[in-house]
């Protein structure tokens, strides 16, 4: 992982590639490469979708190593959703496939003079670009299945559906999974539409011959490999709950503590949550013959995902997440998981964000375009999105532009992102993240439910104001640091509550970088990120207006515990200050 | 007093979803728990009426009790 892969797609003559080592980007991997490139190179004000901007694509410092987890990707650029800087961070093959190769970022730059689209393949023996509009709107699958019969099943493959090629908000980049299906997304703030923009339709990435990476502390990274992973095993978090139900055991949890977002964010309990719960969900995948336990990349050994059959047997999906269980589930009053988990398959072959299009679905349905409960309605909703009708294009511009253009007043956004699957207003310390993140609302910026709900690194009570925001900052500040080191962030899990996995962690970076950091360095990092996306969104012109959450969930209560969000403006402000 | 006992994840496999419990007054959580052999390593997070609770808690009638095993997502 000592070079960076640039390719300019506007050059006069076609594509150029052009390989440096890392110079000033050495040291960086993951959000902090990612974000580092977009805010040194891409100017604030240029338009989301201009030649100025640029994708980044990077692995995390410890990916392609056997380090357990660190298969994470980060995906950099200024978003067309947000209008902000965005990092994107998804699973699957690439990020470990891609380290291997060498690579510790990929930059698109520039952008095609004609409407030619390209696939891009990367191996041992270099990169290779090429025209080919036969892969022209085919959505992720087909298009996955054309590669593969290509380039054979040892690659991985990352690539834009319909949604991404159309340019459109939602739009996400979808990576392979272990068994080569276009399952998992970089999907937040429309990084698909800057790679639609870029007109590259797949990046083909082939690893074979490549050796894994190799640490400057053989014995000492081998050994500190074995405690990391021995906590994430022995932590119940992680090595009960996540890998018997995934990540949808929270549906239970947040109904019962009234955070549940309900029809649009109406109420904070959802009748039919039982129905669409983990438990049933993991019960279901057995006796379909799918699996309620299924790990998304090479090295995890915490594997919260699953396979989702349909009635006859037959994969309908990967198990959807939990965020995505919500999104189209109780944020829509839907209690059918045939149902969502047909709307997962869709969101994943055309290319978007679950959340965005579940949350846009909502507020869709509050307009008045469907109603609350109808699953076929959505269904059809996602659709329209995968014609690129005049209608799908305007829910493939997200949850903000649906509401605009249909009159909507309350529309669950911060920085024109959709809310996630928790109600502000009933789990306080998320609201602070929402309000407050870089990248508009986004629960894993500053995952407020592990402390707040979970009990996970300490308890802060949901309900009350105090203590929220130096929660919602240390989480920040901790995220920003883990996203750069390539690791699924549902080790922190295990890291809060385990003093000697943390220092796995540091033993593992230090052992393979002959560094010798320590927790302090850890929270450096993470401000140092932090700071850096604050800069860059302060020159796109965000300001602290913008770091709020809409004004309703100030002055509507949310049912059952009839609270407002409550949080102070001024406290808002204080959550970078430090 | 009457309780409506939920239990989730793990902690339902072998006893039930929910139950509903005549009990005396003063009964606490913790008695709750002994009744249905849950340690209290294994009830990780509690809420009473969707507020989060301690072991050490009292009950009051028609309370709503919902005990979960440590467990995350996101």
């Amino acid at each position: 992982m000592d070079k960076i892969l640039r390719i300019d797609m506007g050059a006069d003559g076609g594509p150029k590639i052009t390989e440096t080592p890392l110079g000033d980007y050495a040291g960086l991997g993951g959000r902090a490469m990612t974000t580092t490139v977009v805010s040194r190179e891409v100017p604030p004000l240029c338009h989301p979708l201009s030649a100025e901007n640029k994708l980044v694509i990077a692995p995390g410092l410890l990916s392609g190593t056997i380090a357990a987890m660190s298969g994470r990707l980060s995906v950099g650029c200024k978003s067309p959703l947000t209008g902000g800087i965005k990092e994107s961070n998804s699973g699957g093959q690439a990020a470990q496939v891609l380290a291997r190769l060498g690579y510790a970022a990929i930059i698109l730059e520039g952008k095609p003079k004609t409407d030619d689209i390209y696939k891009i393949l990367i191996d041992k023996n270099g990169v290779k670009i090429v025209i080919d509009n036969s892969l022209k709107m085919l959505p992720n699958y087909d298009l996955v299945t054309k590669i593969r019969s290509e380039f054979g099943d040892k690659i991985a493959c990352m690539s834009i559906g319909p949604a991404g090629e159309m340019m459109m908000n939602i739009a996400s980049i979808a990576c392979t999974d272990m068994e080569l299906r276009p399952t998992r997304h970089a999907g937040r703030g429309g990084v698909g539409a800057v790679m639609g923009s870029k007109r590259v339709k797949a990046i083909v990435l082939d690893d074979s011959g490549m050796p894994m990476r190799t640490p400057k502390d053989p014995v000492k990274f081998k050994a500190a490999n074995k405690v990391f992973t021995e906590g994430l095993l022995k932590h119940p978090v992680t090595g009960q709950a996540l890998p018997a139900y995934g990540t949808n055991v929270l549906t239970n949890i947040l109904n019962e503590a009234g955070g549940y977002p309900t029809n649009n964010f109406k109420e904070g309990r959802f009748a039919g949550a039982a129905k669409i719960s983990g438990e049933a969900q993991a019960e279901l995948e057995v006796k379909r013959g799918g699996l309620a336990t299924h790990g998304c990349h090479r090295g995890c050994v915490i594997r919260c995902s699953g396979i989702y059959n349909d009635k006859d047997g037959h994969f309908l999906s990967k198990q959807p997440e939990y965020e995505t269980v919500w999104s189209h589930g109780g944020h829509c009053g839907i209690d059918d998981l045939d149902s969502i988990a047909m709307l997962d398959f869709l969101d994943d072959n055309y290319g978007v964000d679950t959340i965005e299009m579940g949350v846009t679905i909502g507020v869709a349905m509050d307009a008045g375009l469907a109603k609350f409960g109808d699953a076929e309605a959505a269904i059809n909703l996602v659709k329209e999105v995968g014609k690129g009708s005049p209608l799908g294009r305007i829910l493939g511009s997200g949850a903000g532009v649906t509401g605009r253009v249909y009159g909507v007043e309350r529309v669950p956004v911060v920085k024109n992102q959709a809310m996630p699957a928790y109600d502000p207003r009933a789990v306080k310390g998320i609201g602070v993240t929402y309000a407050t993140s870089t990248m508009g609302a986004d629960h894993t910026a500053g995952y407020c439910i592990a402390t707040n709900i979970l009990k996970v690194g300490g308890f802060v009570d949901p309900l009350k104001p105090e203590g929220q925001i130096e929660l919602s900052r240390n989480l920040q500040i901790a995220t920003a640091a883990i996203d750069s080191t390539g690791m699924c962030l549902f080790i922190a899990f295990a890291i809060l509550d385990q003093p000697e996995t943390f220092q796995a962690l540091l033993d593992l970076l230090n052992s393979f970088y002959g560094l010798s950091l320590t927790g302090d360095s850890v929270v450096e990092l993470g401000k140092k990120v932090l700071s850096t996306e604050r800069d860059f969104n302060t020159r796109a012109g965000f300001t602290a207006m913008h770091d709020r959450l809409p004004r309703y969930f100030s002055t509507e209560p949310v049912a059952p515990h009839n609270v407002t969000f409550g949080v102070k403006d001024e406290d808002l402000d204080k959550v970078f200050a430090w | 007093m009457q309780i409506t006992i939920k239990l989730f994840a793990m902690l339902k496999n072998g006893r039930f979803d929910s139950a509903q419990r005549e009990c005396p007054d003063n009964t606490t959580i913790q008695d709750i728990l002994n009744g249905l052999a849950i340690p209290v390593s294994e009830a990780a997070i509690i809420f009473v009426n969707g507020r989060h609770a301690n072991p050490e808690d009292d009950l009051h009638h028609a309370d709503t009790v919902s005990i979960f095993p440590p467990i995350g997502g996101g």
